[in-house]
Formats: C-alpha cells, structure tokens, sequence
C-alpha cells in the first residue's frame, strides 16, 4: 500500500457484463479489490494481462472509459469491540447513523481453523422449544439451517431462538431481507434488552443482489474476532442463504462457468462450505454457532442449495404447518440435529434419546393411520389411539410456540405415552420404563 | 536443473504456468508468494503453459509469480508411526501445526524423526531380495510393522548388510542392497511413494473367499462385505451415513483402519479423534486410535487437496496391506472429491460430461475402487484392502454420476433410504435394494459354512424372501384395508416387521445393541427363522398386530441385553414360550 500513490488508474474497459467488468492491467493479484467508477469491485479472474472483475453493486451505468484503481488488498471488515450493538452494510459502513468503527482491518474470508485443534462441541444450547430441545437438541459450534417455505414464519423463530439462547454476541448476516424483516430483527434486539450483544450486516432487497456475497464473510469475520480473541460464544445468524446461493449463481453465469445443477455453480458446495464451516467450537472455549435459512421452492429440497447445504450442516430444522392443531411445528420427520447425541442423555436426562425416538415413532405410526383414513378403511383401536396422541404431541411438544424446560418435556412425553399406550408398544428400554412411566 | 515457470493466469484454485522447460502431468510444483511456498500439481500441458491445481487459497496471487517444478509427482511417506496420527490430504500431520488456523504454505512432515523403534531384522546378508520384500520389522503399537524393499527397486537384490536389532529413528540405514549391476542402494525405515500408482510387489490377487466382519446386522448378516472386497453406501443426507460408516470404522475387523474425511464436516472427524482414543477395539481390547490413521481435507480445506486426500489414504492401506495386514479404508465422500474433479475441469472448460462431472469420472472412480483386494505376498502370507466409499448423491438421486458410475465399480451396495430413515428405522439400509455379490460366490459361502453354520447363505436369503413377501403384503393392505386381505397377508407383513426390528435395525447410540459379534447374529437369525417359519392363526389382524408387537418388544430387550446373560436368556424363554 506504500506506493498506493503511484497506482495507475486505468481508463479502458474491454468488456461489461451485469456483474463483470475486464479490462487489461499489471501486477494485479487474486481476489484483491478495486474501485471502478466510484464502484468497489473484486478480481475473480486473471488470464495473462486480462484482469475480470465483479462489481458489488452491478454494473448499470459503468462506462467503458470508466476509472479502475486497484487497492491491493481482498475486502477487510474492521474488528474491534466498537462493533457490539451496531448494524452495518454489506462493506461494513454504519447503517444506524452511528460513527465508523476504529479498529484492526481484518480480511474477510480468512483461513480455515486446523481440524485438529478443534475440541468436540459438548455445550447444549437450550431454545425451550420442544421440537428442537426434545427432538433435535442444539449444541454450540454446531451448523444448521431452518429449511422454511417463504410464507413460513421463519425469522421470527430465528429470532426467538436467538434471544433464548446464552451467548455472549449474537452476529446477524442479513442477505435480502425485505425492509420489514430487518426492521423486525432490529425491534425484537431492541425490545429484549439485547442490543449491546448484537451486531448486524445488512443487505435488503433494496441492495444490489452481488453485495450479499459479502455478508456472510463479514459476519463470521467479526465473529472470529470474538470467538477467538474474547473466548466468546458467538452465534451467527444467517438469512437468506437461498439468496446468498441465487447472487452466486449470477456472478459465475457472467463468467461464463458451465453450470451444474439448478443452473447452479459447480462449486456450490465447496463455496457454502466455506461459509458453514467457519462454526466451531475452539479449544479456549470461545465458540462460533451458526443458524441459518434456506428458504425452499414449494418444499422441494432436491433442490440443488438445500440439498448442498444439507450435506454440509449438522442437521436442518423444518418447519411445518400442523393441520390438525393449526400450529406451525418443527417437522418431527425431516428435522435432525446431528450433533444431538452428543449433549442428550449427557447433559441432559438418561431417558432423553428413547423419549424422543418413541415419541417420533408413535407419531409415525398416527401419520399411516391418518393416511388409512384417507383412504376410507377402518381404523384400529390401536391407529385411533394413535391419532389422538398426535394432536396432543402436536400441541404439547412439537409447536413452537412451546417453551418450557427438557425435563418438562421428557415428563410430557411420558404423560403423553400413558395416556394412550402400553409399555410395550413405545417399545422404550425396560429399566427406563421402570423408573420413568407415569402410571 | 528444475524447470521453472512464471504465473500468467489465475481462476480461484487453477492456474496457469508459462514454463522453461519439461515438465510432466501431475508433477508437483510450488508457486511462491512473497515467500511462501505454496503446492500445486499439473493437470494439464498445452504448449508452453501448464495449467496447475493450487492445493491453497490463491489469494493475493499475480501474473509474474515464479514457479518452480519439483520433478517427481504428489507422494506418500511410507514408514512407522503412520497410525494414530492425523493428516491433511497432503500427508501433513496437523497435530505438529502450531497455530489454531491453517496457514498457506505450512508444510509439516508426516513422520517422528526422533522417536527410536525397535528393529529386528527379518533378512541376513547374502540374501536375495525384491521390491516389496521384508527386510526387518519394528513394533508400531502392538503391529508387526515390515520394513520392506523399497516399492520403486525393479529387479533382483542381494542383502549385502543389514542392521542388527536395535532401537533406531525412521532414518537409520537399516540395509544396504546390491542390485544386479553390483551398484548397492541405501534403505531406511521411510520410503516414498506416487499416491496416483498402485503399489503392487505381491504374486497374485485372487477373489476374496473370506467375509470382515463389521458387528452391523444388516451388512453382515444380509450383505456381508469381504474381506478386500468393495462397496459403497449412498444415501441423502440425513440418512444415517455417517453413523453407518463410524460404526464400521469402530467394530470392522481389520488391523488397519484409514478412514479419509474427504470433503465433509470438520466435526465429524473432530469427533473420531476424539472417541477414538477412548474407545476399546473390539477385537484386540486395544485403544481403537492405535489401529487409526485419519486423513481429513474437510469441506473448507482447498479443494483440490480433496482428491489426493483419498489417494493418499489408499497408499497407506496398499502399504499395510504389502505387510500382510488387513486394511479398511473408509473415504467419506467419494461424491465431494468428484465434485472437486468437476470443479476443476470447469475452470479449465474441458466439454462437461453427464451433470457437467468430466467425461472420464466413470473410469477414474473403477481404477480406484480396482486398488482395493486381497493379496497373496510374494511370501506366501495374505494381505487385503477392503474398501467402503461413501456417495452423497445430489437431491438424494440416486440415477446421477457418481452413483452410477460406483455402482459399475464396487461389489456391495448399501443403500440408505429416506422413508427409512423418517421412520427412525436406523440403520436406514434398504433391505431389498441393497445386496452383496459376495453372497454369489461359492468361495464365501463355503467360508459361511464353515465359521458361522452349515447352510448360512441360504438363510440369509430365506429372511430376505420374508421381507420381500412382507412388503408385497404391505402394499396390498395399503390398497385393499385392513379388512379386505386374508389373515396370512397381515402375518406376512409382521413377521416381515420382525426381521426389520430385529435384524435390520440397531441402535448404533447402545452400548450393547451396537456391537453385534456374528455369532450373536446367528444365533438371533436362527430365532428369527424360527419364529417366522411357524404358522400363525390369529381371530382378527387386531390379535395379529398385538402378537407381534409383543414379541418385537421381548426381540428387541434381547438385542439390549448383553449376550448370553441371564438376561438374555429370560426373554429367549418368553419368546419361545409366546410362539410355543
């Protein structure tokens, strides 16, 4: 940066596209950033002097003689405790009117943590709703996405989670948010009291589409920081990874890359890896959990970003609308929290894991009654026992407006499973049933 | 003189190099970035320009960079002290690296070259020697570790001297060899070796007439995988992969387990590392880490060290096995280092084959599966590399590339299932897609015979015949209602749940249920037949469903007691007392 001075500027684009410009220059590195007309842009390619860029904002109203600086450096976002309680922009700019925030110029998008200095994430992070603490526990440096239709009330459970659970930051990545949403984070924060824990990156509907590749690297960049250099707990809220999917989509079809899957980037993977991956639980104790949203096309999740992001995180969480209750639950079903075996029965009760398989299966076996009904046949004493069940499960556990402890939840189950089985058909360990069935 | 190169284009991990001189396809060179020294390795030569795969972040990379060639291509280092540790696809121990992230260009070396072992020698002057050939033996944990001949020496040597016992470090000269022309050759404990090459130096590779156990009732009993045999697990996420795949590193029986994290999340190998050191091998009451090697490129490390991450697992296996040890190689997941071919290719816009892999996915996949096997050594003894990949297909499809191109190459087929899976029915193996082509041969079945009972295989196939009856039963009950089909179908459904509950699924979270030896798999099939074989008449499928239920529920406390425990035995007696 010494002889920024001296840095050429260059007045000759050779080609445009919506999201990239190229033009020919030296001594340029990879992925170093750049200012074309007024615009911050990225190198993503270089082919002998031919330099391509992605411009954030897009690329309306770059002329071909616009001026092109190069900076010498990737994107940074500045760390420093100045960050708590503020909300910024995709590039790390104030948003909330404050001032810019002193601190160290940390590059985004940094290396991987050596796997081998990881400890096992053993922390449970208890929300008080049943269908994740019952069925699908949470443990901090773990990943997971909600899997969420858009009409579904996802960012409010998002935010609820995130006010229950005992963290020291909690970092919001926001990529297209409608103005609505990110006014709603931004009251819920307030309204709990927590504003001096939470740090926001915001990217509306409003921003250019491009600007959302940054989000997530600035988010985690800051969390880092936290979990790192304070030993924090740190929670990491991403929405809308979709979205975040759909720019990269953008930029590599302006690159002319052959598409893979879903006219996706065959680097999707490796790209949304790069961002989940970054959760982790550190041997100091600081640690980075990160609970995202993809939204779903109408529930399809062979969709090239959930079923990718399914590969990568530790479990997903659906939610789904009960029809028999009326309540939104976590889908018992399709949820998975893989890291569940790891607090359950450990940090919590003996009986947690049996409950909770019991429980499930029992309301499988209502779901194939309710599909016998359907069908017009005749139910068993047995399915109709069943069904009942299943609107009190619903009701009682799975709903997420439930918030209560995991003892109370085990205790349901068990009240529940008396109410309308016999030991022997939740088929649960003898001796657990010995101790725990509420006669 | 090493050929040198300059930098002139850069997309992501791909880069071009204009060179001075030779170079060759996969030669490994390193690029220097103000001073650090990153690998890379060439996949392509057009002209002057040789197009690299960087196994780092090329951040900060620009046209004029130097490059300098190394002359030999990607290897492994072969020598004691391989198990236990823990590698990055490029061999380096990440254990040795100081700082909690991973740094660019930080190499560290895979071996102690402090710690002594203690040497015996297998070989005195004067004999003659070829490639692949003990020459000496050091005690790596409880394993008789060979020192051998160095795989790249063709032709006949003579031992001209060799060290005698003693504790020495990996780099002591332990032999020195005379070839034909009389020239000698130094050898240490440590020798290298291509990852990309098969490591051969064995007289032959005959089929497997053995099977390896797993203490997972659904592989060994339904579809048993042998030892140096093939086979692969897809499934979609969520499907209990991974589960599937620990719970055979944990309880397979195999001196040498190299299980490579190839793409997948960090904490699952987190969590290897972890346990592993805690927990017993079940065949030698030794720690389980002590018979581990872990080679991790998880999913945020540089992709293209994803591809060599699997060769170099299988190098280690082909290296144990050539000291007649039986090997399991794990590699979760085939699909991710497919995924990084791709990625590859399209950066170099090679024409895109099905789903935009490379053309030559297909082959690459069965050239390595082929490196799997068991071998007869030059000595006589056997040695054997089973393989078990894993396939993440996209969308949970499984008529895409990767698994079909597998399906070509690998012998067992294990597949996970979702509806499965959603019932909690774990391990979610399909019962009827899945199969083993070892069952077919006669060589197993004989081995069946003889070590689990006379008459096994076709046991194997009369409970399989009940799940395929039970669900051809299911399907018309669905159809027609409970009411609407004779009494046999819904006993046919039941006894078909029973194999389900009892044989197919198990807890692998039980301390008892995980680990079921074959002979408790014997004794439950037989029971299971038993049962299943008798005929039932019940009033109404009301009766029908609550008889079963029970007897599933007594089946199911018996897989949770310990074997052959009062316990056990108590709920045999009411089993056989209920179906009396």
């Amino acid at each position: 940066m010494a002889n920024k001075a001296y840095q050429r500027i260059y007045t000759k684009l050779e080609g445009i596209t919506k999201a990239t410009v190229s033009l020919r220059a030296q001594g340029v590195s990879n992925d170093e950033l750049a200012v074309v007309g007024g615009k911050l842009a990225q190198v993503v390619r270089i082919k002998g002097d031919l330099v391509t860029l992605q411009i954030f904002s897009g690329t309306e109203g770059i002329p071909t003689n616009a001026e092109v600086t190069f900076l010498g450096e990737p994107p940074t976002v500045k760390v420093s405790d100045q960050l708590a309680g503020r909300f910024f922009d995709a590039y790390g700019h104030p948003i909330d009117g404050g001032p810019e925030i002193e601190g160290e110029a940390r590059p985004i998008g940094g290396p991987s943590v050596n796997p081998y200095k990881r400890r096992q994430p053993s922390q449970l992070i208890p929300t008080g709703i049943a269908g994740i603490d019952l069925n699908n526990t949470l443990v901090s440096g773990q990943k997971i996405p909600f899997f969420a239709d858009p009409d579904q009330p996802y960012n409010q459970v998002m935010a609820d989670v995130a006010m229950r659970a005992d963290v020291d930051k909690i970092i919001l990545g926001g990529m297209g948010l409608t103005n609505d949403d990110y006014l709603f984070f931004r009251q819920s924060f307030e309204a709990a009291g927590a504003l001096d824990k939470i740090i926001c990156f915001i990217n509306t509907t409003e921003n250019p589409p491009v600007e959302r590749l940054l989000v997530p690297d600035m988010a985690l960049t800051a969390a880092e920081y936290f979990a790192v250099e304070k030993d924090e707990k740190v929670l990491v809220l991403l929405t809308d990874m979709t979205l975040y999917a759909d720019a990269l989509s953008i930029v590599s079809n302006r690159m002319d890359q052959i598409p893979s899957k879903d006219s996706m980037p065959g680097s999707l993977y490796s790209d949304l890896a790069k961002i989940y991956e970054k959760a982790v639980q550190l041997p100091s104790g600081g640690s980075i959990t990160i609970i995202a949203v993809t939204t779903l096309n109408d529930g399809d999740i062979t969709h090239a970003i959930p079923d990718n992001t399914g590969y990568i995180t530790e479990g997903q969480l659906y939610l789904k609308a009960d029809t028999d209750t009326g309540k939104v639950i976590i889908d018992p079903f399709r949820s998975l929290s893989r890291l569940k075996q790891l607090v359950q029965g450990k940090k919590t009760r003996e009986d947690h894991s049996q409950v909770m398989n019991a429980s499930v299966r029992l309301y499988a076996d209502a779901q194939n009654a309710k599909t016998k009904l359907e069908n017009g046949f005749d139910l068993s004493d047995y399915d109709l026992r069943c069904l009942d069940y299943a609107k009190d499960y619903a009701r009682e556990l799975l709903a997420i407006d439930v918030n209560i402890g995991i003892e109370q939840m085990l205790d349901t189950a068990w009240t529940l499973f008396a109410k309308y089985f016999t030991p022997a058909e939740t088929g649960i360990r003898q001796a657990l049933v010995d101790k725990y069935w509420k006669a | 003189m090493k050929t040198k190169g300059t930098v002139t284009g850069i997309v992501s991990n791909l880069v071009s190099v204009r060179v001075d001189g030779p170079v060759s396809e996969n030669e490994i060179c390193y690029i220097d970035l103000a001073g650090v020294r990153m690998m890379a390795e060439v996949i392509k030569v057009n002209g002057d320009t040789a197009s690299v795969q960087v196994f780092e972040s090329t951040r900060g990379l620009k046209g004029g960079d130097s490059v300098e060639f190394e002359g030999r291509m990607l290897e492994a280092t072969l020598g004691p002290g391989l198990l236990s540790s823990v590698y990055d696809g490029l061999q380096n121990n990440l254990a040795t690296m100081d700082s909690v992230f991973l740094r660019r260009g930080e190499y560290t070396d895979p071996l102690d070259h402090e710690k002594l072992w203690d040497f015996t020698p297998l070989v005195k002057s004067g004999d003659s020697v070829v490639a692949a050939d003990w020459l000496g033996e050091v005690k790596e944990g409880w394993l008789p570790h060979k020192i051998m001949v160095p795989f790249s020496f063709s032709g006949t040597y003579t031992v001209k001297s060799v060290k005698e016992a003693g504790s020495y470090n990996v780099d002591t000269e332990i032999a020195v060899l005379t070839d034909e022309k009389g020239d000698d050759h130094s050898v240490t404990m440590v020798q290298k070796w291509p990852v990309k090459i098969a490591i051969k130096g064995y007289r032959e590779k005959p089929r497997p007439d053995r099977i390896m156990e797993t203490g997972v009732r659904v592989i060994d009993t339904l579809n048993p995988i042998a030892e140096g045999g093939t086979g692969f697990i897809p499934g979609p996420f969520g499907c209990g992969k991974t589960v599937l795949q620990h719970a055979i590193a944990k309880q397979g029986d195999a001196d040498v387990i190299v299980m490579a994290a190839c793409g997948e999340r960090a904490n699952e190998v987190v969590e290897i590392f972890t346990e592993f050191p805690e927990l017993i091998d079940p065949h030698t009451g030794r720690h389980l880490m002590e018979r581990t090697t872990i080679i991790c490129n998880t999913s945020n490390m540089p992709v293209a060290a994803r591809e060599a991450s699997v060769y170099t697992a299988m190098t280690i296996c082909e290296y144990y096995r050539a000291m007649g040890l039986k090997c399991l190689l794990l590699a979760d997941s085939t699909s991710r280092w497919a995924q990084a071919l791709r990625e590859m290719s399209n950066r170099m816009e090679e024409l895109p084959g099905a789903d935009a892999f490379p053309v030559d996915l297909s082959a690459i996949i069965s050239n390595f599966y082929a490196r799997a096997g068991m071998v007869i050594l030059n000595n006589g003894q056997r040695g054997a590399v089973t393989f078990i990949g894993t396939v993440s297909p996209a969308g949970g499809n499984l008529k895409e590339p990767v698994t079909e191109s597998t399906k070509k190459a690998a012998r067992c087929f294990y597949a996970l299932e979702q509806n499965r899976a959603d019932q909690k029915r774990y391990p979610a193996v399909g019962p009827l897609e899945s199969y083993s082509k070892y069952l077919d041969y006669p060589e197993i079945a004989e081995y069946l015979d003889k070590t689990v009972e006379e008459g096994w295989v076709e046991k194997v196939l009369r409970s399989k015949n009940i799940i395929r009856r039970g669900k051809e039963a299911a399907e018309q009950i669905n159809i027609l209602g409970d009411d609407g089909v004779p009494m046999s179908y819904h006993v046919n459904f039941w006894k078909s749940e029973l194999v389900d509950f009892v044989i197919l699924q198990q807890d692998a979270f039980d301390a008892v249920d995980a680990l079921c030896p074959l002979e408790r798999q014997r004794f439950m099939l037989d029971l299971i037949l038993e049962i299943c074989e008798k005929d039932y008449e019940f009033e109404d499928f009301e009766k029908c469903r609550e008889f079963f239920k029970n007897l599933i529920n007594e089946l199911r406390q018996m897989n949770y007691s310990v074997y052959e425990s009062e316990q056990f035995f108590a709920y045999n007696d009411s089993v056989k007392k209920m179906i009396a």
